[in-house]
């Protein structure tokens, strides 16, 4: 949205161009501009506006799928308040977003410069990709495999350095930063494409200017990439804090939840009260203090890094 | 592209509800023909019921039955989203633990008609199978298909080398209190690292090659495999009363006393920790050589005995301090969806699924145990001729030494909290009195 508006903006002034007549043309414009717009309009309001509309009226009614929805006003809101398992998946939840969104940024920043700057081979560049190119569920279950405490690949290598070995998936303190990293291992050559695609629009003529000036390396990196790069940084950022908020297969899949409580994350309680346990109404109200909390964090990310502006002004 | 197929499948969902609304009467000449949908989660049950959906049409030359296996961890959600989609199976095989719910929610077609109708002698299968599916409303829901208990599955190369024979197996006996002579043979056959066994000293229990006793999980509510043979030897059974239990009974002292020698077993190095069995299945660790004896259910008899290079035996659970042994009797059936527009057809199949005829077929392929009881004969006699005694799992029905899957309401529930609280204590987390809070919880759920 935002650079639909800044385009506009920025975009020369039509000084030649003949005015257009009244309301006729803008109407014209209009219809056709929902003809193109009518396919995403429609998938849009099917799968999204009014799905959302019934999950928020869902959240204030008790409703187990079978049989027809009661109202409950904010009974569900207010247990969720007391509710000790939602409070510990936002813990968990916040954990794993930390830890996956600090590594991920990191290490694709790093891999986008490589790709600018030294792997220029689009086989290297392509082979950044694979592991996105594998389904979410596939890349959980090959480590679960290969980290498995008795019979996995991981721990025989570690057992042969001598050092004891690890239950990745096992124990309370490793579970999250394992599927954490596991993610990370996933995702980050697809953010670092995002970021590469960034630099790439960086005018070239900044870089020589900096060059004469007899700017290091890192100077460069910090005074002229990064802060030009921040529009785009940003933007992957509300992405994938947004995708890692909703971390779910990786969890189904492999942990489940536990052990005890210790992935029990935000997205994997809501399936679990409302699939499992068909509580629909209450999986429902979390799900709206989700998409609250996402709202909120995307609202602040765009506020506080200005992502709507770029210094290339 | 990819935003204007949303528009294709919107159209397509519109297509669909609407010919589904067209499609709701049906004329009762319609109802008992034509192709019935049928689903089961156990994919080495396929083949046998493959073949009595096969013998079924030629005997029906106007009916043909779809059959779809679908894992377990989808199976219940998939159904669920098919009774509200109206796509759900006409048949599919039940579950008990999840029976009464669905049942609550008018989604169970009654059969009681049927079997009055066509004179279904109840008492052919194993007994108290078929009355287990009368729900809490007097109906009934459901004919069995089969059943399972728990026994012991023992590496014999390993109990060899330790001096244990296979007769000690067989007389094993447990109390919470010191383990009784199971916990000795546990100990006994657990190794370590230095080839030191768990009964000798300098045994180093942080440095285990094989357990004593291989660990599938915490159990969560039913602990069916994991530590319910154990339990309820000492008199204390999940629910007040069963089926239709409302209280539960977790905050029993002797209860808790049995879960604590349980997680005990793990922290003397004599089962695996149980952050460590959180990945690979039970049974393959035991084939990877890393527990000597795994408690299992019978329906795993046919994996445990088909991997290559390892000799195993199966004993019957220990002896607990009342004297007796016990074993969770679970029980599958077969039941119909009371949306079914096949409803005579449907009838017809699942009527044929619990008859010898379809039985026998199941008891041939030696996988689980047919609920009926000369089927059941079959299938042992099945097993031994692969060289399977499975007396310890029939040893249960023949002396009356089952207690029955808790049949409850709210269980997804009930399973929801003790998962956790179960998980706690099993690891060694919390102590097994922080049961009884868990047990409050769940008690709640029936207020």
């Amino acid at each position: 949205m935002t650079t639909l508006a800044k385009n506009a903006r920025s975009a020369p002034p039509q000084t030649g161009a003949p005015k257009p007549r009244g309301g006729y043309r803008r109407l014209g414009d209009l219809k056709i501009a929902l003809f193109f717009i009518a396919p995403a309009m429609i998938g849009f309001i099917f799968f999204y506006v009014v799905p959302t509309i019934r999950g928020v009226y869902l959240s204030f009614t008790e409703y187990n799928i079978l049989g027809d929805p009661t109202w409950v006003g904010m009974d569900n809101y207010t247990a969720i308040a007391k509710d000790p398992l939602f409070w510990n998946s936002l813990a968990v939840t916040g954990q794993y977003v930390f830890l996956n969104i600090v590594l991920q940024t990191a290490l694709a920043l790093g891999l986008a410069l490589l790709m600018n700057k030294v792997a220029k081979s689009t086989l290297i560049r392509g082979a950044l990709l694979l592991p996105w190119m594998m389904s979410n569920i596939i890349a959980a279950l090959l480590w679960f495999w290969m980290l498995d405490y008795q019979i996995g690949v991981v721990n025989q290598f570690i057992e042969w350095a001598g050092l004891p070995r690890v239950a990745f998936f096992g124990s309370e303190e490793w579970a999250i930063p394992t599927q954490a990293v596991i993610n990370t291992w996933r995702h980050m050559g697809y953010t670092a494409l995002l970021i590469f695609a960034g630099m790439q629009a960086i005018p070239g003529h900044v870089y020589e200017v900096a060059k004469l000036d007899g700017a290091s390396p890192f100077q460069t990196f910090r005074k002229i990439t990064l802060p030009l790069l921040r529009p785009v940084l940003v933007m992957v950022l509300v992405v994938t804090v947004i995708g890692s908020f909703q971390v779910f297969d990786t969890v189904s899949v492999t942990t489940g939840g536990g052990p005890v409580n210790a992935t029990r994350v935000i997205q994997y309680y809501i399936y679990q009260r409302a699939f499992t346990e068909s509580d629909f109404g209450y999986g429902s109200a979390i799900a709206v203090i989700l998409f609250l909390i996402l709202a909120l964090v995307a609202f602040i990310q765009m506020k506080f890094l200005k992502g709507n502006e770029s210094d290339l002004d | 592209m990819k935003k204007s197929l949303g528009a294709v499948a919107v159209a397509a969902v519109m297509a669909l509800s609407l010919s589904a609304c067209g499609g709701g009467s049906s004329s009762s000449a319609e109802s008992a023909k034509g192709e019935i949908n049928y689903w089961l989660w156990d994919a080495n049950q396929l083949p046998a019921y493959q073949q009595c959906a096969d013998d079924f049409a030629k005997a029906n030359p106007d009916i043909s039955v779809k059959i779809t296996q679908r894992g377990w961890d989808d199976y219940w959600s998939t159904l669920t989203n098919g009774f509200v989609g109206g796509t759900a199976p006409d048949v599919f095989t039940n579950h008990l633990g999840r029976y009464g719910e669905l049942a609550e929610n008018k989604q169970l077609l009654a059969i009681d008609d049927a079997v009055k109708k066509d004179n279904i002698d109840l008492t052919q299968y194993n007994e108290g199978l078929a009355d287990l599916w009368v729900g809490q409303d007097g109906k009934r829901y459901g004919l069995p298909k089969d059943w399972d208990t728990i026994g012991l599955f023992y590496n014999k190369a390993m109990l060899a080398s330790a001096g244990v024979t296979e007769d000690q197996m067989k007389d094993l006996t447990w109390n919470p209190e010191d383990g009784g002579s199971y916990e000795k043979v546990i100990a006994h056959l657990t190794v370590d690292k230095n080839g030191k066994r768990g009964d000798e000293a300098g045994f180093d229990k942080n440095n285990v090659a094989v357990y004593g006793l291989g660990l599938n999980g915490g159990g969560d509510s039913s602990g069916q495999t994991e530590w319910s043979y154990l339990t309820n030897t000492t008199g204390w059974s999940h629910t007040d009363k069963n089926p239709w239990g409302t209280h539960y009974n977790y905050d029993d002292p002797k209860f808790q006393e049995s879960m604590e020698w349980f997680a005990g077993l793990a922290q003397k190095g004599f089962m695996p920790k149980l952050e460590t069995t959180v990945g690979a299945a039970m049974a393959d660790t035991f084939a990877a050589g890393k527990s000597a004896i795994n408690a299992h259910g019978s329906w795993m008899t046919g994996q445990y005995t088909g991997y290559k290079g390892i000799e195993v035996g199966i004993a019957p659970t220990p002896v607990g301090p009342e004297g007796k042994r016990a074993s969770m009797f679970n029980g599958l059936a077969d039941s119909i969806w009371a949306g079914t527009k096949k409803k005579d057809a449907s009838i017809k199949w699942v009527e044929y699924l619990a008859s010898a005829d379809c039985q026998d077929v199941v008891a041939s392929k030696a996988v689980v145990f047919p609920a009926l009881k000369a089927s059941s004969d079959k299938a042992a006699a099945a097993f031994a001729a692969k060289n399977v005694d499975v007396s310890a799992f029939t040893e249960h029905v023949r002396n009356k030494s089952t207690f029955l899957y808790p049949i409850t309401d709210n269980t997804a529930k009930v399973k929801g909290i003790m998962e956790p609280a179960m998980d706690a204590v099993v690891s060694g987390k919390a102590p097994a009195s922080s049961l009884t809070q868990a047990n409050e919880q769940v008690n709640a759920l029936f207020k």
